[in-house]
């Protein structure tokens, strides 16, 4: 096949791969991008968007069944709801391919080629792409490395037959009677409590003390809540060992040391995530890296002239949403313009029930850096919006240096709470104070209105609380 | 309990206001009958302000720094006694204060020749405007100080973009904003002043600003300086002085005076010989009135001496330098230095000055331009006296040779005259003898 020449070459169209080529695109530069699956990357096909669609049809399901429980304060009563798992699989399908075009005519808008195939480093300018039709090579001066990130398989836990990773579990067509999730991170617990409200028995097995142990007690504490009165069973300071009784069970080793067998249907192993750097000829380039992770600069410039790399193969936080800003700015960069990482925060959102965000420090973290101070908390008991949405599970919280009220971290615990991440990230950029926060009217009535509650508890005067 | 009011004493003769330089007490403070509750200055004098009663501080008057008027009320206490008469008095003290000024806000900011007709009282803060804005309750407010050193720069995303952009580092960028965020007009107010600005690395740029109220000594010198550089058309003249005699003459007399006669300094010599001179020209020992038009010559010599005391520039007087000789002069600036420095100088011995010496000792420099002390028309400056070679005609002699840098008000004085007269005074210093031959 005749050879490719390009001035850019994207490796990987998940968010940071897509959105760095078709920015590129844009400024003029001429940009190939190469992926094996379909444009979006895990985020797109098998990540944030498929979980959501059924994160969504969980609330939607369990809502409905809650009303034919009789006695329902809302004052609706309902028939029994039923679900058409493969109906459901089909709806949120649905939604990922008109994402996948909707990525694929931006990324030919812009101008950008796509070869779809798996790339491998020849040397630092030229990769070679396996692609249906043969090898094609590619010769490019700028080369940006979006490979990504894949889950991680326990030895014990090989996937495959009852043993599942996220992206089996979001294509499931029958809600498993009883579902075992090893692992209480986000994603284990985001989708247990999926599976929970569509009807099934789940156990969660955690190796840690406590449920997602990267969030503050204080965060977490309502969705522990949650998950009891779901029935969700969480096993904290228990390790999976392997499986028992010919697939159909799990054993376990529990925090005071006993085997114990759990009965299960499918066993989903969400133990983390681990950076794609493999089958993409690593070796051939010799990068240097930051433990898993490929070392970059605040450029997203790797060890070798050339070569860029952005999302989740180089490092924590692996989220969308810092690939997308990486990509941006790399595309910027190569266009020549004087770009760096200065970022103040990266936002997080946990679509558990209810749904956690952070931005900026924890009050931990916050005095670890050596900073004095203070902090405020609205409870959604409080608010009257949550209220009259019947969710006043939840918090936020600000904190804030005692000596200038600069906000360093904005928290929250709350149904639909991911909605209010834009305004805890903008505060946090835009280096606002408590005073700032506290003097913008937030309108009435919402839930954001818990911030400017929190910033005037900060501030010592609060009036709702 | 009864609210006794204390009013601004009449201060000195004549004296109408006088600016509050120091509180020694504060609100909710005890004070004794004597104890001295603060200190006011008048054009020349601090006076300190005793209470007459015992009682407790519930009010003070005036900030720092503010003039007060005569009469007008400057602490309340609160002292034991029947309540009679106390609901009139603190009905009393919402009202303003009696003797100060209510400013009259034009409704419309001036504009043009209209400034002119604005009466002086609106455009300045009376005493009673700044105790009402300090009788607002103050909102808490956390200052924006400078960024302290080795802390990242706060700055929203757009403002570190265009720095980026423009290749400023923001970390040498002060910041303005709520907690010493930069702003798009600091990055603004940093390209404007170009790269030259930037600091040496390793070294961190200071950015704070500290306020210091121009108060008491300091606001008197600062308006006088004021009046005496804008009224006053100065001429500066500067000649050197051959006082290698004139030294020799001062250590023959230092080693041989009685134990009771001071130490002599060249400046009484200098004294001596103004006054030599100025017998022949009595226009330089004048007083200029320049709103009347009326150039006052006095025919005593009254010598002011600059010196520095801890509390600031004083200028006490020698009064009748022209009655005093060497010894008297010498012994008349010693006691007047010292009085001076301890801040027990009189009012009267502090005014009446008719010509002025300024003298910055070891640290006179080689010239100095100095400011008339107003009304004055002539000043006479010591610098320091150095070793410096001089050519006598065959070979370059060491001699001990000290500038004298005078200014002197052209309006009334020509060139010609002021240069007589400092060439008059550097002929008496050469040859010190004739300082002191009568005829």
């Amino acid at each position: 096949m005749k050879e490719i020449s390009c001035k850019l070459l994207v490796i990987g169209a998940g968010p940071g791969g897509y959105t760095c080529a078709i920015r590129a695109g844009q400024l003029g530069i001429d940009t190939v991008v190469v992926e094996a699956k379909k444009p979006g990357g895990t985020c797109l096909n098998v990540g944030c968007i498929p979980s959501k669609a059924l994160i969504h049809v969980a609330e939607e399901f369990e809502k409905v069944a809650q009303m034919t429980a009789g006695e329902n304060p809302l004052g609706i009563s309902a028939r029994k709801p039923e679900l058409d798992l493969s109906k459901t699989m089909a709806w949120k399908d649905g939604i990922v391919g008109r994402l996948n075009s909707g990525v694929s005519g931006l990324l030919k808008k812009a101008g950008v080629k796509v070869v779809e195939g798996w790339a491998r480093f020849r040397d630092g300018k030229t990769a070679e792409v396996e692609t249906e039709l043969g090898l094609q090579v590619i010769r490019a001066e700028q080369i940006v490395i979006a490979t990504g990130s894949e889950a991680v398989e326990l030895p014990s836990l090989p996937f495959g037959g009852p043993v599942i990773s996220s992206t089996e579990a979001l294509a499931l067509t029958e809600v498993p009677g009883k579902l075992v999730v090893v692992g209480a991170g986000y994603i284990g617990l985001e989708l247990g409590t999926a599976f929970a409200k569509m009807g099934a028995a789940v156990t969660v097995v955690e190796a840690q003390a406590r449920i997602l142990p990267q969030y503050d007690a204080e965060l977490t504490r309502p969705v522990a809540k949650r998950l009891r009165d779901l029935g969700i069973e969480v096993l904290t300071g228990a390790k999976a060992k392997g499986l028992a009784s010919k697939g159909a069970a799990l054993s376990v080793e529990a925090a005071d040391g006993q085997a114990m067998t759990l009965a299960a249907d499918k066993i989903l192993v969400t133990v983390g995530r681990k950076p794609v750097t493999e089958g993409w000829g690593l070796g051939a380039i010799d990068l240097d890296m930051d433990g898993r992770f490929l070392r970059i600069d605040d450029n997203c410039r790797t060890s070798m002239r050339g070569i860029y790399a952005i999302g989740d193969v180089t490092g924590e936080p692996m989220l969308a949403h810092r690939a997308t800003a990486q990509g941006e700015m790399v595309a910027e960069i190569i266009a020549g313009r004087k770009r760096a990482w200065d970022k103040v925060c990266i936002p997080a959102v946990c679509f558990t029930d209810p749904e956690i965000v952070t931005a900026g420090l924890s009050p931990e973290d916050a005095k670890a850096m050596g900073f004095e101070i203070k902090t405020g908390l609205c409870p959604f008991q409080a608010n009257g919006r949550a209220m009259t949405l019947g969710k006043e599970a939840g918090f936020i919280r600000v904190v804030a240096r005692a000596d200038n009220h600069l906000l360093l971290g904005i928290q929250g615990v709350g149904a639909g709470i991911a909605e209010l991440s834009a305004g805890f990230s903008l505060a946090l950029e835009m280096g606002a104070r408590l005073e700032d926060v506290a003097a913008t009217i937030h309108a009435h009535p919402t839930q954001s209105e818990g911030l400017l509650e929190a910033a005037l508890k900060a501030l010592g005067h609060p009036i709702h609380i | 309990m009864v609210e006794h009011v204390i009013k601004l004493p009449d201060v000195g003769e004549g004296v109408a206001e006088a600016e509050l330089v120091e509180w020694h007490v504060k609100v909710g403070d005890l004070v004794r009958e004597d104890t001295i509750l603060g200190a006011v200055m008048t054009d020349k004098a601090t006076v300190e302000i005793p209470s007459p009663v015992e009682g407790e501080v519930v009010w003070l008057g005036a900030e720092v720094g503010n003039v007060v008027a005569v009469g007008s009320d400057l602490v309340r206490l609160k002292v034991a006694g029947d309540d009679k008469g106390s609901v009139a008095r603190d009905a009393s003290a919402r009202a303003p204060a009696a003797g100060t000024v209510q400013p009259s806000v034009p409704a419309a900011p001036p504009v043009g020749d209209a400034v002119a007709r604005v009466p002086l009282a609106t455009a300045l803060p009376s005493p009673s405007a700044n105790r009402s804005a300090q009788a607002a309750p103050l909102r808490h407010f956390v200052r924006g100080g400078a960024r302290p050193a080795g802390e990242k720069p706060l700055a929203a995303p757009a403002v570190r973009l265009r720095a980026r952009e423009a290749g400023v580092d923001l970390r040498q960028v002060p910041g303005t904003g709520p907690a010493g965020r930069i702003t798009h007009e600091d990055l603004d107010a940093f390209l404007a002043q170009g790269p030259s600005q930037a600091p040496t690395p390793g070294l961190q740029a200071r950015t704070s600003v500290e306020d210091i109220k121009v108060v008491g000594l300091r606001r008197r010198v600062a308006e006088k300086m004021a009046i005496a550089n804008a009224r006053i058309s100065h001429i500066t003249y500067v000649e050197e002085v051959d006082v290698t005699a004139l030294e020799e003459l001062r250590a023959t007399l230092n080693k041989q005076k009685r134990q009771d006669q001071p130490k002599l300094t060249l400046l009484p010599f200098l004294m001596r010989a103004m006054v030599r001179t100025i017998a022949e020209q009595p226009s330089l020992n004048a007083l200029f009135d320049d709103e009347a038009g009326v150039v006052h010559q006095h025919a005593g010599v009254h010598i002011g001496i600059a010196a520095q005391t801890p509390a600031g520039l004083m200028v006490p007087v020698v009064k009748h330098a022209e009655a005093r000789d060497l010894w008297g002069c010498a012994a008349e600036v010693t006691r007047l230095a010292e009085a001076a420095k301890a801040g027990t100088a009189t009012r009267d011995e502090l005014t009446g000055s008719t010509i002025t010496i300024t003298s910055l000792g070891a640290l006179g420099g080689v010239v100095t331009t100095p400011i008339i002390n107003h009304p004055e028309v002539a000043i006479l400056g010591v610098n320091k006296i150095m070793v410096r070679p001089v050519w006598d005609g065959s070979a370059f002699i060491p001699r001990k040779m000290m500038n004298l840098s005078s200014s002197f008000d052209h309006r009334v004085v020509d060139g010609w005259d002021a240069a007589l007269f400092v060439q008059r005074i550097k002929a008496l210093l050469e040859t010190p003898a004739l300082i002191f031959i009568e005829g």
